[in-house]
């Protein structure tokens, strides 16, 4: 970005909150049913029906705003959100307008190795729409309302965000969050988990806001960068230009990298908001709030700074292996059943596992070699039985197989020799057989070492211990 | 407060609500005086008066979260002027 300016970005992210039922409804919320087999008569809007709100979704909204510090409003109330559009059939979304039910909290972020926070200035629940599906029918638009009425908990941020990376950052930490606290399925993919960024810019040391653009429905972490770095460049361009950045909505076309205006008339945000009738004030009482605070988990930073504690990891390691509550419960208990030092399971998770995971494009849930058989290889690398080298081999097959370490290193004869006569055999043999290395190294060519070291490797087929070959072969070459 | 022509129009539109073009100076005018009780209204002293949200003093009761509906799409689509494969389907609206 040109260095005259600087970006404001406030985010407001929809999650949908995984309760069984709809918000208003007792309709099931399961992902990809048929066609309106999941719209009952409240969801299609029919006259003469009424809303009852489900007490799960309460739950998840308030589970939420204590996570992030946020104020829990004792009497929160549901309004009406007035637009038409056919994937809402009532003519008005249920939302929340004046009394949100979480407000005044907080995320921490971190942005190369800098910690900010960002301020959340209020998160509140309403009900989803259904879907307009344009293609294939005759020129005319299907609607499907099994979508209609899911509840969604959208989180609004304050404008604390001042480049694309914070608000990946951002978005990042609050897709965990929601995961940690399982009142979110975090399926961007299915829509679980979608973003709207409101951009704008200013010259730097200004202290007014510029006029923004909203982006509309980002569904992906890298395409939010995309859209917001795209849409920075082209407000400065705008006014560099001469011209003035007009507040609208904008769709990102990830295709084109370019963000197009979509809503143009003005009267469109024009929602006349007023309390619903329909719904009586939410009470959230102190009893509710103990009672939710005491089942909260571990939140992500509290595990990240507890396994540097306790595990001896570096800042990145414990940011990787906290980054679900899958994957750090899948660590501890590799830990556990492993009893060795923490260090060597770190290693192998960070670098054997998730590669391997990341490589077949699997998530930790699904991981071929369970905590149990993992720990299984990393006791017999601690015990010395096979070396780190051939640990990597048995993993591959422990990934292609259900055996056991144990099995897998008895039936491939991959024990390391451990008997030093039988190693000094070979050694000498090998001393023997190439002479030409033997007096390079013995005239001061080290390196010469490594072509007997490995002639010796290939004799006894890597079972050997290659730093207890090398110690051997230098006493035995020492002139 | 006094509404224009062109604020009820602008009203009738966000509503969708047709109006007779000869009742415009009507509909101002009746509207023009609700908003003038509201100032009124606005007026009175209300200091220490916690906002009504809902005329009925009792909570939102609560539904526990289990799906209790069943699948009447056949039955609610007899009444829908056009479907197909499952979807209702409306005149194209294009964003």
């Amino acid at each position: 970005m040109n260095s005259q300016w600087e970006a404001v970005i406030g985010l407001e992210i929809h999650t949908q909150l995984s309760t069984q039922s709809k918000i208003f409804s007792g309709a099931a919320t399961a992902y990809g049913a048929e066609p309106n087999t999941q719209a009952c008569a409240v969801d299609l809007g029919l006259p003469g029906v009424l809303p009852v709100l489900n007490k799960d979704a309460v739950r998840k909204a308030v589970t939420f705003g204590l996570a992030i510090d946020a104020e829990i409003a004792p009497h929160s109330v549901f309004a009406r959100k007035n637009y038409f559009y056919p994937d809402l059939p009532k003519g008005y979304q249920i939302s929340q307008f004046e009394l949100p039910i979480v407000g005044n909290g907080h995320l921490d972020i971190e942005v190369d190795g800098v910690e900010k926070r960002i301020g959340i200035t209020r998160a509140h629940l309403e009900e989803d729409a259904g879907k307009s599906l344009h293609e294939d029918f005759h020129g005319l638009t299907g609607i499907d309302l099994n979508r209609a009425g899911t509840p969604l908990l959208e989180i609004v941020s304050e404008p604390d965000m001042r480049s694309a990376k914070e608000a990946v950052a951002y978005m990042r930490k609050l897709h965990e969050l929601v995961r940690y606290l399982e009142i979110c399925d975090g399926n961007m993919q299915e829509g679980s988990f979608r973003c709207d960024a409101n951009v704008s810019v200013r010259p730097k040391g200004q202290k007014e806001f510029g006029t923004r653009a909203e982006i509309k429905n980002i569904n992906s972490f890298k395409f939010v960068e995309k859209a917001i770095n795209h849409e920075i460049e082209r407000q400065i361009d705008v006014i560099e230009g001469g011209g003035k950045v007009v507040q609208e909505t904008r769709l990102y076309d990830a295709n084109k990298d370019e963000t197009r205006s979509m809503r143009s008339k003005e009267e469109a945000n024009d929602y006349r908001y007023f309390p619903d009738p329909d719904l009586l004030p939410v009470l959230i009482e102190e009893a509710l709030k103990t009672e939710i605070r005491a089942t909260l988990p571990e939140l992500p930073d509290a595990k990240k700074q507890r396994f540097i504690e306790q595990y001896g990891q570096d800042a990145e390691s414990a940011a990787t292996l906290t980054s679900s509550r899958e994957l750090a419960d899948f660590y501890e208990t590799v830990v556990k059943a492993f009893g060795g030092e923490a260090k060597l399971v770190t290693n192998w998770m960070t670098g054997d596992v998730l590669g391997a995971l990341n490589k077949a494009g699997l998530e930790i849930a699904d991981c071929p070699v369970s905590a149990e058989r993992l720990a299984g290889l990393l006791k017999r690398i601690a015990d010395n039985t096979i070396s780190g080298k051939t640990a990597k081999q048995v993993f591959d097959k422990l990934w292609n197989s259900d055996a056991s370490a144990d099995d897998i290193i008895e039936s491939e004869g991959l024990k390391q020799i451990t008997d030093t006569g039988a190693i000094e055999a070979i050694v000498d043999k090998v001393i023997a057989a190439n002479p030409v290395p033997v007096e390079q190294y013995r005239a001061g060519k080290d390196k010469a070492l490594m072509a007997l070291v490995g002639q010796i490797m290939k004799e006894t087929q890597g079972k050997a211990n290659p730093g207890e070959v090398n110690k051997m072969l230098m006493e035995k070459l020492k002139v | 407060m006094s509404l224009s022509a062109s604020d009820v129009k602008k009203i009738a539109h966000l509503a969708r609500l047709g109006i007779d073009e000869q009742q415009i100076e009507h509909y101002a005018k009746d509207l023009s005086s609700m908003l003038d009780l509201m100032t009124q209204m606005g007026q009175t002293n209300t200091d220490g008066v916690v906002p009504m949200a809902h005329p009925l003093d009792q909570m939102q009761r609560l539904r526990d979260d289990v799906v209790s509906e069943t699948d009447q799409r056949d039955h609610f689509q007899t009444i829908a002027p056009q479907t197909e494969a499952g979807l209702y389907l409306v005149p194209k609206v294009i964003d």
